[in-house]
């Protein structure tokens, strides 16, 4: 884990995670989120931000990614995309949080390479209170799917649903937790 | 949360990617869009009356904005994701501007200034300056629906090209009214209208695409 992973190794793998492979993903992200979490805090320690802040950036990039991951085209760079998105959000969070972005540096060929694998801290986002955000039905199908591990069609049985409707609630509950989340003006 | 907490939620039962063909939408938002815009013509000021029909520059008002039209929806559907480059192309798109104002300038340096009036502000610069923007609203509309879709990071650039876009088939719309037969006019008139929709893009694009 400890060597960089290249531009190749997590193209293959968004390439596998985009088939369905859960595993795969899963470790995509996790290398992402230690690329992420050195990336953000690089850049917010230049403006006296603390690790917490810097989780807040790591978990919401992550989720942009999984909510716009049809935007990757497989022709293009990976990182690229990448960086593309985790710039967005850092520039984002600093403009509603009311910090000039006028320090945030724009070098293009700059790349996540750098790792930060610490992990411990939390970060200021409260899953239940986003969840509580969220209608019922969608709620219930989240905590199903996502976050108990049933299978779709299980969930579908458990809440009188056709597997579909299940996907879309899913896909749906996601995409409002991802805005949610960038709506949140955390000082 | 912790975030490895977040990572067993994405993880967990992660359905396979469905492409959105990107091309695919952003040709239904010009289709509707530039379909809209036309019949909003057709329906306000109306198609120019036959006999005065003139084809050469019915066909360079149509150059001046298709050019547009084509260069700004390559940009677009790069813009559309995140990370793809384009500062050439973004830069491409000034060239329809400079090339008009140029032909523009030589036209008027071939006259003698006492004609520049005419050539300039035509018989209808009012109803120019009025229905480029107005028939710009709903394919400016159409466009910000295809980029919602998408994942645009660059919010200020985004915007004024969807909104170049949008007045370039706004202008198109208008040209088969357009009663002004003069290289000048388009210039100034058309030049300055799809100009300001873009300005308007750029300043609407934060507010609207934000993600």
């Amino acid at each position: 884990m400890d060597v960089t992973s290249s531009e190749s190794e997590l193209r293959a793998l968004m390439l596998a995670a985009s088939t369905g492979d859960a595993s795969a993903y899963r470790t995509l992200l996790e290398r992402l989120s230690s690329q992420l979490r050195a990336f953000f805090k690089n850049k917010l320690v230049l403006m006296n931000r603390g690790a917490v802040e810097a989780e807040d950036l790591v978990q919401e990039a992550l989720f942009a990614i999984h909510t716009h991951r049809h935007t990757y085209d497989p022709s293009q760079p990976f990182t690229a995309w990448v960086y593309a998105i985790a710039r967005y959000k850092l520039v984002d969070f600093l403009r509603r949080t009311k910090y000039s972005t006028r320090n945030v540096p724009v070098d293009e060929s700059e790349e996540l390479t750098a790792r930060d694998n610490y992990a411990g801290v939390e970060s200021s986002l409260d899953l239940d209170r986003l969840l509580e955000t969220l209608t019922p039905k969608v709620k219930r199908v989240i905590q199903y799917v996502k976050l108990d591990g049933l299978s779709v069609s299980e969930a579908a049985n458990r809440c009188g649903m056709s597997e579909s409707a299940v996907k879309v609630s899913v896909h749906r509950g996601l995409k409002s937790l991802a805005l949610q989340i960038s709506k949140e003006g955390r000082p | 949360m912790k975030t490895d907490q977040l990572i067993d939620m994405l993880s967990t039962n992660v359905d396979p990617v469905k492409t959105v063909a990107i091309r695919k939408t952003l040709s239904l938002a010009l289709l509707i869009g530039g379909s809209a815009a036309f019949c909003l013509m057709l329906g306000t000021v109306g198609l120019r009356r036959e006999l005065s029909w003139s084809w050469n520059f019915l066909a360079l008002k149509l150059l001046f904005t298709v050019s547009l039209i084509g260069l700004g929806t390559a940009l677009l559907a790069k813009l559309a994701r995140p990370g793809q480059k384009n500062a050439k192309l973004s830069a491409l798109t000034l060239l329809p501007f400079i090339v008009i104002v140029l032909a523009g300038s030589i036209a008027l340096a071939s006259h003698t200034p006492m004609a520049w009036g005419k050539m300039l502000l035509g018989m209808n610069w009012f109803t120019c300056l009025f229905c480029i923007p107005l028939f710009a609203v709903l394919p400016f509309v159409a466009l910000i629906w295809f980029l919602r879709k998408g994942a645009p990071t660059e919010l200020k650039l985004t915007g004024a090209i969807a909104g170049l876009v949008a007045g370039a088939l706004g202008a198109t719309a208008y040209a088969f009214h357009c009663p002004d037969d003069s290289i000048p006019f388009i210039a100034v008139w058309y030049g300055a209208m799809v100009a300001l929709c873009a300005s308007i893009g750029s300043m609407l694009g934060p507010r609207l695409l934000r993600w």
